[in-house]
């Protein structure tokens, strides 16, 4: 178990460095030139050598990246900003704020957007799946399939502004979404997501009723199903006891690979709604050609994402007893 | 006892009737290209403490007169007629709570494949534990004492540890034998057991058989052993009942049917069987053409479209008029030949086969 944890983790290093070696490269095949950016509208050649000087901009791109790894584990000097302690992801070109502390500043917002959805859509589509499977063929199963076709085809942009201008404005059921920390005042966080978390999970849920209920179905279906009604088992603890377990593994297989699907929703979601997250530095960051904030939210976006793929891959194991950690 | 005739042991029985008594069943399904016509006007009795082997090419209706005991098929899709008696306790007719009382604990059941059988997220332990604790009203603590208790008795070694193991971790044949432990743990009264060795090598299949056997001389449970293999219910069979088209072909002891067979169906299964210790699970291909369509079967003897001997019997009869078995009671076979007929096209074929 924990030789396979350390796999896990020196793997997802790895990957978390061809990540940023791409998007370092990919920055540098962008057109525009942030020391000009930086140099103004009348730019002397010589300030613009300067600005690239300071921005560590002169030295050879290999040079530059070496200099961003290190600075994550052993923190670097920076001419203009001075001393940037570990975990340093450097200075925001456009801000002049230091980038990890932009980024966790911002976490939280779209840390709980993103697992307040997850529960959602787990907790709803696999109900919602499940009601459907037990009532195969009955108008509750013909409820549950036809609005997941509905919800599948719903887009956040639309509904956002939708539900907000009925749930808040109209009816004044829930507040205006904003984000409320949750250490401060655990409800008022939850009441202030509440409506983004709906909409983030609308297009997700519906995919997991109709993935839940063909995987109950076809479960239903296998010899061991069989076997334990051929024991004596009641239809019901057959299906909650037995079935339930052989319908969870892909379903979790599919939640691993929606994880980078729906931190993309969550930025949509951010933008609709005007929540100060990841998903707002992400934008502004591409916006001012902002290499370091670009790089440390890229960066701190996929180690999220690797580090929730090896959880739900640990989940695998207490779910199935022939995943075996090693 | 007017009704029974090939009972192993006579007195054995008690009140009025046979321990299990099939009258008459049919099962139909409904599919999307018609209703199949799986099982269709089959009886056969069953003596406590006995075994009856049923065998029949593929899909001849085995496993649906076996789960129809058990109340297994769905109902949205199924239709079953006729009427099935545990002793004095109708099964088609009966409420699905008293069906799950009867399930894993009066009677319960094996199956081919112990891989798929046996569910992959619990412990051989509680698997056997669970039915224990459902019928009996046991305890976590004494299901699971009773759980080693039957791993022991089917011949697991170390079973105080095998009992929280997971089936991927048992070999085919100690699956097979946890798959037995599961099925008597609650001492049932019959046990059915539907192609129990199929999946399983020679020698393991031996070993299954045996154990079969000594367990129903130590309880006196009755067993229904579906097969494809004659050599299985020669060596552990005490009746047969041979199937085709989901009707009865022939009945009799393993003796009359195995010795001197009557239904022609039954000499190309005989033919077609292995010569003696290769035992080896080949499907049978006894006869030349195929089975029939059950969605469509064909008038008359099921069996004529495949069959050698119409004319001998009169073609206006076999391929219009439905044979049912006969005598009523002890061998009997669904034929027109006349006895005569049959005694001397056996000869004939086996002397063709010196
Ligand atoms: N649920 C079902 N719906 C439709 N047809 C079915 C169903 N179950 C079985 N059948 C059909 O009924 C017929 C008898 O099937 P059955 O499984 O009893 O055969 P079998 O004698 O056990 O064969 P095998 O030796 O291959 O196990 C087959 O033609 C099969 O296709
Ligand atoms: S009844 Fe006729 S067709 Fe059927 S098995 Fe006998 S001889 Fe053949
Ligand atoms: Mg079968």
């Amino acid at each position: 178990m924990t030789s396979y944890l350390v796999r896990r983790v020196a793997g997802a290093l790895v990957i978390l460095m061809i990540i940023s070696a791409i998007t370092f490269y990919l920055f540098y095949a962008v057109p525009r030139d942030p020391a000009r950016a930086f140099c103004g509208k009348i730019c002397q050649p010589e300030t613009l050598t300067l600005i690239r000087h300071n921005l560590g901009m002169d030295e050879p791109l290999f040079v530059q990246y070496w200099h961003w790894l290190v600075g994550i584990f052993a923190g670097r000097q920076f001419v203009q900003f001075g001393d940037c302690p570990a975990p340093c992801l450097g200075y925001s070109f456009a801000t002049q704020e230091p980038v990890f502390s932009a980024i966790v500043d911002r976490f939280p917002v779209t840390l709980s957007l993103t697992l307040g959805a997850s529960v959602v859509i787990l907790a709803f589509g696999i109900l919602t799946g499940m009601i459907a499977a037990w009532k195969v063929g009955q108008p509750l199963d013909k409820i549950a399939s036809s609005s997941s076709v509905i919800g599948a085809s719903l887009q956040i942009y639309f509904v956002g502004p939708l539900l907000a201008f009925y749930l808040v404005d109209t009816l004044q059921l829930i507040p205006r979404p904003s984000y409320v920390p949750i250490t401060e005042n655990p409800l008022g966080w939850f009441t202030h997501l509440m409506l983004p978390w709906v909409v983030l999970s609308i297009i997700f849920t519906a995919n997991y009723t109709r993935m839940t209920r063909s995987q109950m179905v076809e479960q239903l279906a296998e010899d061991y199903v069989r076997t334990a009604r051929a024991k004596g088992m009641s239809s019901r603890s057959v299906f909650f006891r037995f079935a339930w377990r052989g319908a969870m593994i892909p379903i979790l297989t599919i939640f691993g690979v929606d994880l980078a699907t729906l931190l993309g929703g969550a930025i949509i979601t951010e933008q609709t709604f005007s929540l100060h997250g990841i998903g707002e530095l992400a934008v502004r960051a591409v916006q001012n050609t902002d290499l370091p904030m670009l790089l440390g939210v890229t960066i701190v976006g996929a180690a999220a994402i690797v580090l929730l793929n090896i959880a739900v891959d640990m989940l695998y194991a207490f779910i199935d007893p022939r995943v075996r950690l090693s | 006892m007017t009704t029974v005739s090939w009972s192993g042991e006579p007195g054995t029985s008690r009140g009025p009737g046979p321990f299990l008594s099939v009258r008459d069943l049919s099962v139909e399904f409904s599919t999307e290209d018609g209703i199949v016509h799986a099982v269709d006007g089959l009886s056969f009795d069953l003596e406590k403490g006995t075994t009856l082997g049923i065998v029949g090419e593929s899909g001849s209706g085995k496993s649906v007169t076996n789960l129809a005991i058990l109340g297994l098929h769905d109902p949205a899709h199924t239709k079953i007629g006729g009427e099935i008696w545990l002793e004095d306790q109708e099964l088609i007719s009966a409420s699905r709570g008293s069906m799950e009382k009867l399930r894993g604990n009066r009677v319960a059941m094996i199956f081919q494949d112990p891989l798929t059988a046996l569910s992959p997220f619990h412990t051989i332990g509680r698997q056997i534990g669970e039915v224990y604790r459902k019928h009996k009203g046991a305890s976590k603590k004494e299901a699971r004492d009773r759980a080693v208790e039957m791993l022991r008795r089917v011949g697991i070694p170390q079973p105080e540890t095998r009992v929280d193991h997971y089936p991927h971790e048992f070999s085919g044949g100690m699956r097979q034998r946890a798959m037995i432990a599961m099925a008597l743990v609650c001492d049932p009264d019959l046990l059915i057991a539907d192609e129990p060795t199929t999946a399983l090598d020679v020698t393991v299949q031996a070993q299954i058989l045996d154990l079969l056997k000594e367990l129903q001389q130590q309880f006196g449970t009755a067993i229904i052993l579906i097969t494809h293999d004659l050599g299985v219910v020669a060596g552990t069979a005490d009746n047969v009942l041979v199937m085709y088209a989901g009707r009865a072909a022939e009945r009799g002891t393993v003796r009359e049917v195995l010795r001197e067979p009557r239904h022609p169906y039954t000499w190309g299964l005989l033919s077609s069987m292995p010569r003696l210790n290769s035992s080896v699970d080949v499907p049978l291909m006894p006869v030349r053409g195929t089975p029939p369509s059950l969605l469509n079967p064909p008038s008359g003897c099921p069996f004529h479209p495949r069959c050698d001997y119409p004319k001998l019997a009169g073609p206006e009869l076999c391929f219009n008029q439905r044979p049912s078995i006969s005598p009523e009671t002890g061998h009997g076979d669904a034929c027109y030949l006349t006895l005569e007929q049959k005694r001397e096209l056996r000869t004939a074929k086996t002397e063709d086969h010196a």
